[in-house]
């Protein structure tokens, strides 16, 4: 089962290719294997990550206490309004509501949350046992939309039922059953478009706000950063669908097309290349020939102010090599570029997430020999980053401390990050963030002096 | 003074920001601390995926914890095939010298038998001599406290055996930092003991930086020390507030005859002076001059603090454990915690609690299974000044405007969760300086303009001028 001398597990084999050396498919897109140590989180956790960003909703875990503790406020999402989404409620299901059913628990949660906070909105988030016990979501959900006339939306998020893009898809139902007009409710379109995939992590939608603003589009929501309930109600509206994340929104963006009619167009807002192609895109999309030229004014200012602070850290960064590995494709892609933006090769690279078209980009991006994995584990991140020599790493919380145990140097491109990496200014953050901890002294350190060395003398 | 336990349990349809984490984790914590082991959480596989988020982020380390991947078909038929293939894969990726498997709401939930699963799987890999040790930890039968200690009396029920006398000492600690147990160490080493320590995770999660990297990290309770811990001297658990159902020290002493010295952590003059006047009493050994001259060292350091705790009005939040022995430290010191709360359901906690605040003039109140919304409550209720516990308070600061000291699991928004020292004399004085100087920062902060707006007012203007 096991190659002891390549520690990897034969189950892997398939997921793990070098670019030039073989010819195979990449395998992607199914469940972890059992003890592989799989750095994926659950259905729930999908779901999560995408509805938590709405700031009036409550977001109610119908569960025992873990899923709720282990994500209360644990990411970045700010909010221009409400606070209410950085709270973590549970049912909190004991032993006896698990004999003997969590339903009323469940209902006397929500009379009792509608008593203090008069939220116009619930998610219901479904969680290993509901989907064993079978307490009947639906209809409880239902039975309390109507008791307070408010939206209670369940969501089917049970974390065996798959993995983490299974949860995507858990909150695109949701949000497909939030968004619904009213019956006899037509929305009329207007001239704006929706933004798909972005979380406004510390403050990210707003700085694409910011662009398109200048440029002359509206943007109607956002899904789902910095987002509430009345906008996100009037989602239908909008005539174009743009989406940063794709791996959480495509899905979404499918069935807006068909039951809307809004077309979509798949964009990336990290490193200036990117930035700069995405804007365009919308431009061309959605504007005149004023607003292409006003786009291109944008985008040659921008791109002439950080690219002359960039140069400064490619003089230095020039040559080093980076591994990633991060949740979606479409991150990784942009990563691949943004290096080289900065003079870094990608020698190692991998998703947890990623969907088959975004690998054959990858593939067609990186150089040959650069590892391309699915899902890896910690075994195969050290392996790999070790042979490969390379130099830093993007993860997540749970690789960091790999890294620094390995004494390579480390990005965080995760959800709690507290720095803006879309945009121009997010092209800045990302370089300076590179050289602060590729260039840093502390690596020095581990290498300069030695305990029980030669003390020489002095003079 | 306390208020009575019945009126302080939150009963509740809901819980509003939770003070508590769920049962497998505290029994990662515990497995995490014994020599070469490997954890499996049987379940589907986000819950190993955010206890390892939440352990690596508290504290710095790589922490590597296998799932059994539970899919819908293993939910459905049964996940026996799951975890025989989760134990391939960690023991060969690892080779570890033990695996301990933890359950969760779904394994308990279809009712995984994983002890008939592991027995099984040792028989047909020929692999008898090789330790599994299981715990069910279903999630919705407690809280990590419970969890914790309830792994780590499996970890001993399933590893110790008949065995010979010997002169050591059994240790058996709850879940404190590895600067913690470092310093019990010392301690012990202090006064000459001889000691088995369980669990030990003070080079585990806190290893060294040295090159090359191995997966399996040095440290940890020798398995071999475990198997004979049924020959101790005597144990010395820290875990006064735990049920005797899930004291590994109470099993020993049953199923061995080995005294158990049930005290709590070594937190505060008194409960330090009891730890190691414990350890003289049962090796006779010297206490040392060095120890004396540590105790006498906090004892004029409490002096010198004792004004500035006075304005102290304290909630102390976490694991019960922990909770009672800063509870006392604080009444040592004339810090008056105001409200003590547990997010953890069971144990002894509130008893010792009614005993311990029986001469303050003022009463406490005592939150039992609570969650952060019903502390913050509490909290303004009570006027409290300063809080203490898991960086989760951080909500009491934010929402509250009470400055928090961060102590105790999980510390996620500040570094080193995994060096704060708070055992010993040393490590009290060190805690007490800490909140002292959060009380002082906190005055200098304000007193300027609130005295100015308290008490000054314009001098009176002659109509003249």
């Amino acid at each position: 089962m096991v190659d002891i001398n390549t520690g990897t597990i034969a189950e892997r084999d398939g997921f793990i290719v070098t670019k030039g050396k073989n010819k195979k498919q990449l395998q992607c897109d199914t469940d972890s294997s059992a003890g592989c140590v799989s750095q994926r989180a659950c259905v729930y956790c999908g779901a999560r990550v995408v509805l938590n960003p709405i700031t009036d909703a409550i977001h109610l875990v119908h569960g025992p206490i873990g899923c709720a503790s282990y994500t209360w406020d644990i990411r970045g999402s700010l909010s221009s309004g409400a606070e209410i989404y950085r709270s973590s409620f549970s049912t909190d299901l004991k032993e006896r509501d698990v004999i003997f059913g969590g339903a009323q628990k469940l209902s006397d949660a929500i009379d009792g949350l509608m008593e203090k906070y008069q939220a116009k909105l619930i998610f219901v988030y479904s969680t290993c046992i509901v989907g064993v016990i079978g307490d009947d979501l639906q209809a409880i959900c239902t039975a309390a939309s109507q008791r307070h006339n408010i939206e209670v939306i369940p969501v089917e998020s049970s974390g065996f039922i798959g993995n983490k893009s299974a949860g995507y898809r858990a909150a695109a139902d949701a949000l497909l059953r939030l968004i619904k007009p009213a019956e006899n409710v037509v929305l009329e379109k207007t001239h704006s478009i929706n933004y798909l995939g972005d979380f406004n992590l510390a403050g990210e939608v707003w700085i694409i706000h910011n662009y398109l603003r200048e440029m002359g589009i509206e943007i109607n929501v956002t899904f789902t950063g910095d987002s509430h309930y009345e906008a996100l109600k009037l989602a239908p509206k909008a005539k174009l669908n743009i989406i940063q994340c794709a791996g959480s929104m495509i899905y979404l963006a499918g069935k807006m097309e068909e039951l809307y009619n809004i077309p979509y167009i798949q964009i990336s807002f990290l490193g200036i290349q990117d930035t700069a192609e995405s804007l365009r895109k919308i431009a061309a999309a959605m504007g005149d020939e004023a607003m292409i030229q006003k786009t291109e004014e944008l985008i040659t200012r921008e791109t002439n102010r950080v690219e002359a602070i960039i140069k400064g850290y490619r003089a230095k960064l020039k040559g080093k090599k980076a591994a990633i590995f991060v949740g979606g494709g479409f991150k990784a892609i942009s990563l691949v570029k943004q290096f080289r933006e900065i003079g870094i090769d990608v020698v190692m690279i991998g998703t947890q997430t990623g969907r088959q078209e975004e690998y054959d980009t990858i593939s067609t991006l990186v150089d040959n020999g650069t590892v391309i994995l699915d899902d890896a584990n910690p075994a195969e991140l050290e392996k790999f980053m070790m042979e490969k020599g390379a130099n830093l790493l993007v993860g997540g919380v749970k690789e960091r401390p790999l890294a620094y145990k390995l004494g390579v140097a480390f990005i965080d491109h995760n959800h709690d990050r507290k720095h803006p990496l879309s945009g121009f200014e997010g092209a800045v953050n990302f370089a300076e963030e590179v050289y602060s901890t590729v260039c840093s002294p502390v690596w020095n350190s581990l290498t300069k002096t030695n305990l029980g060395s030669e003390v020489r003398g002095n003079g | 003074m306390a208020k009575k336990s019945a009126d302080n349990v939150n009963f509740r349809d809901v819980n509003e920001n939770p003070c508590n984490m769920c049962m497998p984790m505290g029994g990662i914590l515990a497995l995490k601390g014994i020599e070469k082991s490997m954890v499996i959480v049987h379940g589907s596989q986000g819950c190993s995926t955010y206890m390892r988020r939440h352990i690596a982020e508290h504290f710095n380390e790589p922490v590597d914890v296998g799932s059994s991947s539970l899919n819908e078909k293993g939910t459905i038929y049964g996940g026996e095939k799951n975890l025989r293939l989760a134990l391939d894969n960690i023991i060969k990726v690892y080779n570890p010298k033990m695996v301990g498997i933890v359950t969760t709401c779904l394994a308990e939930t279809i009712g995984e038998d994983i002890e008939r699963i592991t027995g099984q799987y040792l028989i047909d890999r020929e692999m008898e001599d090789f330790s599994i040790v299981t715990a069910s930890t279903p999630g919705y039968g407690g809280s990590h406290f419970e969890g914790y200690f309830f792994t780590l009396k499996r970890v001993i029920m399933q590893l110790t055996g008949p065995t010979k006398k010997n002169n050591k000492i059994n240790i058996i600690i709850p879940n404190i930092s590895p600067a913690d147990i470092r310093e019990l160490k010392r301690i012990l080493e202090q006064m000459n003991i001889e000691y088995v320590l369980c669990p030990d995770f003070s080079d585990t999660l806190d290893r060294p930086f040295s090159k090359p990297y191995t997966k399996m990290s040095a440290g940890g309770t020798k398995l071999a020390d475990i198997k004979e811990m049924g020959g101790a001297l005597a144990t010395i658990q820290m875990g006064v507030t735990i049920d005797d159902a899930i004291s590994p020290g109470k099993y020993l002493e049953e199923q061995f005859g080995v005294p158990l010295y049930n005290i709590p952590i070594p937190i505060g003059v008194e409960h330090t002076d009891l730890f190691i006047n414990t350890l003289e009493k049962i090796t006779g050994n010297v206490i040392p001059d060095s120890l004396h001259g540590e105790r006498g060292r906090l004892l004029d350091g409490m002096i010198d603090s004792h004004k500035y705790n006075f304005a102290g009005r304290i909630v102390i939040f976490g694991e019960p454990e922990m909770v009672y022995g800063v509870a006392k430290t604080c009444l040592e010191n004339g810090v008056f915690p105001a409200v003590i709360a547990t997010g953890s359901q069971v144990g002894k906690l509130n008893e010792l609690l009614v005993v311990a605040l029986a001469e303050t003039p003022e009463s406490s109140n005592i939150l039992i299974e609570t969650d952060f919304a019903h502390i913050l409550a509490a909290c303004q209720e009570a006027k409290v000044n300063i809080a203490i516990g898991p960086s989760d308070g951080r909500y009491l600061t934010e929402k509250g405007e009470i400055p928090l000291v961060r102590l105790g699991f999980p510390i996620h928004d500040r570094v080193g969760g995994q060096r704060l020292l708070s055992v010993g004399y040393t490590g009290t004085m060190m805690l007490l300086d800490r909140i002292t100087n959060t009380l002082l920062e906190n005055k200098y902060k304000s007193y300027r303009s609130s005295m100015y707006e308290k008490y000054y007012q314009k001098p009176l203007v002659t109509e003249n001028s």
